[in-house]
């Protein structure tokens, strides 16, 4: 061991593709698995929250303007910056989520391959979900998906990259920006993430990643008129029905959160790309 | 100079229907009594009662989604899925069969013109059927992810704006898809629901597959809250739908929304001037503007404006208000007292808020509830009439300079239904139809259906589409 | 009879231009200049107009408003013969038709013109005297109008010298579909000053000019140059008269109207041979143009068997009962 003093990582939260700290002031104690001090992460708070939205609504019509290619590329380059950070994205899943090295790797592995995975969707999912509709009339018409808008994402509280990168990655590649509370025990591979995302070529405000408590900003999240979709996979499970009551308001799309926190390694289909999708169809005539 | 063309009354006849003075409910293939007190559906037009209809109680609910349950386990479930579909398609010949009866009893309790129940609801009716009924046995086909099974039991809960249309986009993709339906039509317009019970005896269809319970708001609640309900479906309001989000919350049910609307009908200064102002005239005033994606917004090109507006007076002055039977007739009742007293509420708020009324010279029968074509000009954003849904004949007109304005104050609302452009350019139909949030883009042509076009709203519009391939996701487990 | 063929007279002189009415003056200026005018026209969608159409012919037209219908239509009929085997034989006995279509019937009215090729209109002039039934002739190298600008106007003139009150004349759709508008409303100009006091019909030949858009600016074109009315089609082309041409020439008196003050008639031709479809037209007239239009000064259907089933239809509404083709006179 090197007597070297550590230099302490201040964390901060990732919001409109910067690092502020949160405008309460507030930060909280991370530990590791077995309750030993990692470091002091920001405490998101319901204004962070709010400025989030903000971000998150300014940065949608680039995101979603840009080229369904040029989606692809900027998210296969964070898959690249992430491979980058692999070694310190093991370490930080094994520290909070108490796997052991190979565990963690694969959890790294698997959560890269992921974000790569939905990297390669933004150019089919026109010709996978879209289409032409053969109508009774002279009219040409057709549907095509467009992601819904400002998402908000309470990340899995448990699997704190794959599980991230799982709920994270397909509201982006559909075209949407997000608001992500992030795992509130195990945080700091959220924060990786967002030094990842900050130096891909990602426009800032596409995600915005506080950390916090998703009990304390969910409510927010999920009762703001200018979020139009929440995933309630990190919700604690007694607030999950609350946060749909509050998400009917402004008839928010709503994925519920699952009884338990599901294996995220599995194969995860479309499930979590459509129901950030809406489809537009549009009608016109044909006539000389 | 007096019109020497005055066209004669041309009446449908009425006597292809014969309305029972009262209606009980269809529950598990039977017409049972309700428990709760029976409700009368008048004819809008005239405010004669039509028929006196039960009320379907919570216990009434109960029986009738138990009976859907035990139908979707032991006989529609298990059926072949080409069986179902050869159901389905009886029905939709059942329909064709029947159309012009269809036809006189919708207009009679909706108080819609008969030229637009006979040419426009009840054939896109059948012609849902037809469609969803050539699903049935191909739904691995239908690209929405492995091994596609049935949700079970539907509770559908539709309006009264197009009683028979709304209910065929729902019964036909649900049953489509496999599932069984308990449906709740709208208490003003039970009507043609329940001559389509008969349609589903008349086609051997299995008792339980369709249930039909009517009633009013509490009906709707016990349907959309009963706990063996698997998947919600609703047309309506955007206050109901809210309150039925919350209702399902936290529940297992699956649900799909189609709610308000305020659409824009972008007319730009290279617009067909004609076909627009048509598409104008057909977007706001079909079915008395009781339309969810009506295009109650006019945003018209400020350097035309005034030529429109006048072209859509002079067409709006040769619309033809009276009689829903009459074959002549464009502009037929406002379907209910209550939706009457809305329309005159928020027509005197927009005249209050300072912008200009029009209407054109037009006698109104003396009983009945109607309603002449309005128009407002000089509309600001912020008026209320800009703002909220009418669902009535009334049109706000706004005006824009660039297409950038077009596409801002068009996106301007809470709602994201539908919306209208009107323009000869090619390139500007698609960049302005990108940049609309709205679930259905008519460009040089509005309020067009079909049962192969994903329906369906952006934002507080509601979630969820029906029809097309899109349509059956909502009622399928495992579709993505 | 004036002889005007002279193949070794001089070419006859072209007439000054005939100023466009107000506020176009400016759009006869060039070739350029008028395509710049005819393509800035708000352009019609195919799709819309026939879906409005469409709309319209579901008009259910009953009882008094299908008598008054009926009698109407027959007294804006141009009762037309335009064969090769046309004899005066033939002519007199369609002059015969047009002042009695119905011979067992007084009150049925007489139609408003016969129509005929323009070496026949005298004998169509003589049979007609004293009965207030126009004689309109076909001019200009009827149906092709493939001749030089000198045989046509002789052409007119020759029908006019032979008695013809009305011209139809077709424009050149070569011209018009090459871009050479100013050609085609010369000419147009120029058959206007060899009418004299014949009303001008200007048919434009809307099953060659195809679209939709290419009617609106021929109904300008022409309404532009002069014509008294703008008609739709020779009867030699198919298709000829449809709903949605007609919609589109009834938009554009519509709007020319609006535009300069001057009324200009409407005349659909070939293809109206039911009851059905007249009153069809009507209709349209009706709703688009507005009543101003529902007179013979305004609108007529070129036809000849129409008149026949007309006459059916109305025998029908009279005795109650239905009649056959032996109860009314053979063309």
């Amino acid at each position: 061991m090197s007597d070297r003093l550590a230099v302490r990582k201040t964390y901060k939260l990732y919001l409109n593709g910067a690092f502020p700290r949160s405008e309460s002031g507030r930060t909280y104690e991370v530990t590791d698995a077995r309750g030993g001090f990692l470091a002091n992460a920001a405490q998101a708070s319901r204004k962070d929250a709010r400025d989030a939205v903000v971000a998150a609504r300014a940065a949608f019509g680039t995101w979603s303007g840009a080229t369904a290619y040029n989606r692809g590329q900027v998210l296969y380059r964070v898959a690249e910056v992430m491979e980058g950070r692999h070694a310190q994205f093991c370490e930080e899943v094994a520290a909070g989520e108490g796997l052991s090295s190979s565990r963690a790797r694969a959890a790294v592995d698997a959560a890269i391959d992921r974000w790569v995975w939905y990297a390669g969707w933004t150019d089919k999912l026109g010709a996978v979900l879209g289409g032409a509709n053969p109508v009774a009339g002279a009219y040409f018409d057709f549907s095509l998906p467009e992601p819904t808008g400002v998402v908000a994402v309470l990340a899995p509280q448990r699997s704190s990259l794959l599980g991230l990168v799982s709920v994270l990655a397909p509201v982006l590649a559909g075209g949407n920006t997000a608001v992500v509370v992030t795992s509130r025990a195990r945080p700091l591979p959220a924060v990786t993430l967002g030094e990842v995302l900050a130096t891909s070529d990602l426009p800032g405000g596409v995600v915005n990643l506080l950390t916090g408590d998703a009990g304390e900003l969910g409510p927010w999240l999920a009762e703001h008129d200018d979020v139009d979709a929440v995933d309630l996979a990190g919700a604690p499970a007694d607030r999950a029905m609350e946060l749909e009551r509050l998400a009917a308001g402004s008839i928010k799309r709503v994925v519920r959160p699952p009884a338990e926190e599901p294996d995220w390694s599995a194969d995860p289909g479309l499930g979590r790309l459509t129901p950030f999708l809406e489809t537009k169809t549009v009608w016109h005539p044909m006539g000389l | 100079m007096t019109n020497p063309f005055q066209y004669a009354p041309a009446p449908e006849s009425r006597s292809i229907v014969d309305v029972a003075p009262s209606h009980g409910l269809f529950v598990d293939g039977e017409f049972v009594d309700g428990t709760g007190t029976p409700f009368k559906t008048v004819n809008p037009a005239t405010e004669e009662v039509l028929s006196e209809i039960a009320c379907a109680s919570d216990a009434d609910v109960d029986r009738a989604v138990k009976a859907a349950r035990r139908a979707f386990t032991r006989t529609w479930g298990p059926m072949r899925p080409a069986d179902r579909g050869k159901y389905l398609f009886r029905i939709a010949r059942l329909l064709q069969e029947r159309a012009r009866e269809f036809a006189v009893l919708e207009s009679l309790d909706n108080g819609k013109p008969i030229r637009e129940s006979r040419d426009v609801d009840v054939p896109l009716a059948a012609a849902h059927f037809f469609y969803h009924a050539g699903w049935a046995d191909k739904l691995d086909w239908a690209g929405l992810g492995p091994g596609p099974r049935p949700l079970g039991v539907a509770g559908q809960v539709i309006p009264w704006n197009f009683p028979l249309l709304m209910l065929a986009w729902k019964v036909a993709p649900a049953l489509a898809t496999g599932n069984t339906v308990v449906l709740k039509p709208a208490e003003t317009t039970p009507l043609t629901a329940l001559l389509f019970a008969e349609v589903c005896r008349q086609a051997d269809l299995p008792p339980g597959v369709v249930n039909i319970v009517t009633g009013a708001g509490e009906t709707g609640r016990a349907v959309v809250e009963h706990a063996d309900v698997d998947k919600v479906a609703f047309t309506g309001s955007t206050e109901v739908g809210r309150s039925i989000a919350r209702a399902v919350a936290g529940t297992r049910k699956r649900l799909t929304l189609e709610l308000g609307g305020k659409a824009a009908n972008i007319v730009f200064d290279d617009a067909p001037v004609d076909q627009a102002v048509e598409g104008i005239v057909q977007g706001i005033f079909s079915n008395q503007g009781h339309v969810c994606c009506a295009g109650s917004r006019l945003l018209v090109q400020e350097n035309v404006h005034d030529e429109v507006i006048a072209s859509l007076q002079r067409r709006i002055g040769t619309l033809r208000l009276g009689d829903p039977l009459d074959k002549n007739t464009d502009i037929g009742a406002i379907n209910s007292a209550e939706q009457l007293a809305r329309i005159r509420e928020l027509v005197d708020v927009g005249e209050a808020e300072g912008a200009h009324r029009w209407q054109p010279a037009c006698e109104l029968p003396d009983r009945g509830f109607w309603f002449p074509p309005t128009v407002f000009t000089e509309v600001s954003p912020a008026h209320r009439i800009a703002r909220d849904e009418v669902f009535g004949p009334v049109l706000s007109v706004l005006t824009f300079r660039t297409p950038d304005e077009a596409v801002a104050k068009a996106n301007n609302t809470t709602y994201g239904l539908s919306a209208g452009v009107w323009t000869e350019k090619g390139s500007r139909i698609l960049a302005v139809t990108d940049r609309l949030r709205a679930g259905v883009v008519w460009a040089n042509t509005f309020n067009k259906f079909d049962p192969t076009s994903p329906f369906g709203g952006y934002k507080q519009s509601g979630y969820g589409r029906e029809g097309g391939r899109q349509g059956l996701a909502a009622y399928l487990e495992g579709a993505q | 009879m004036t002889h005007v063929l002279d193949p070794g007279a001089p070419a006859a002189a072209v007439p000054p231009r005939r100023e466009p009415p107000a506020p176009y003056r400016d759009v006869t200026r060039s070739d350029a200049a008028f395509r710049a005018f005819l393509h800035g026209l708000p352009g019609v969608d195919q799709v819309g107009a026939e879906a409005r159409t469409a709309v319209l012919a579901t008009r259910s037209i009953k009882t008094t408003a299908k008598a008054w219908a009926i009698d109407t239509a027959i007294s804006m009929i141009d009762l037309t013969t335009l064969e090769g085997a046309d004899t005066p034989g033939k002519v007199r006995s369609l002059a015969a038709k047009a002042r009695r279509p119905d011979p067992t019937d007084p009150t049925c009215p007489p139609v408003a013109a016969v129509c005929v090729y323009g070496d026949l209109a005298g004998v169509a002039r003589e049979a007609l005297s004293g009965t207030g039934i126009n004689v309109a002739a076909v001019a200009t190298a009827f149906p092709s109008g493939r001749a030089s600008r000198a045989v046509k106007l002789a052409d007119v003139r020759d029908a006019v010298a032979n008695g013809a009150d009305e011209i139809d004349m077709v424009i050149d759709r070569g011209a018009f579909l090459a871009g050479r508008h100013r050609d085609v409303y010369d000419e147009i100009v120029a058959v206007r000053e060899a009418c004299g006091d014949a009303h001008l019909k200007v048919i434009l030949e809307t099953g060659e000019l195809v679209t939709l858009d290419n009617v609106r600016r021929a109904s300008w074109l022409a309404m532009l140059a002069g014509g008294d009315f703008i008609k739709t089609s020779t009867g030699k082309i198919s298709p000829a008269a449809t709903l949605p041409v007609c919609l589109v020439m009834m938009e554009a008196v519509r709007d020319f109207r609006a535009a300069t003050g001057r009324q200009v008639g409407v005349k659909p031709a070939g293809g109206i041979r039911t009851t059905k479809d007249a009153i069809r037209h009507l209709v349209l007239v009706n709703e688009v143009a507005g009543p101003d239009w529902l007179t013979p000064d305004w609108f007529r259907i070129g036809a000849s068997s129409l008149l026949n089933d007309l006459l059916l239809q109305r025998q029908k509404l009279h005795t109650g009962h239905y009649s056959g083709p032996d109860h009314v006179s053979v063309d």
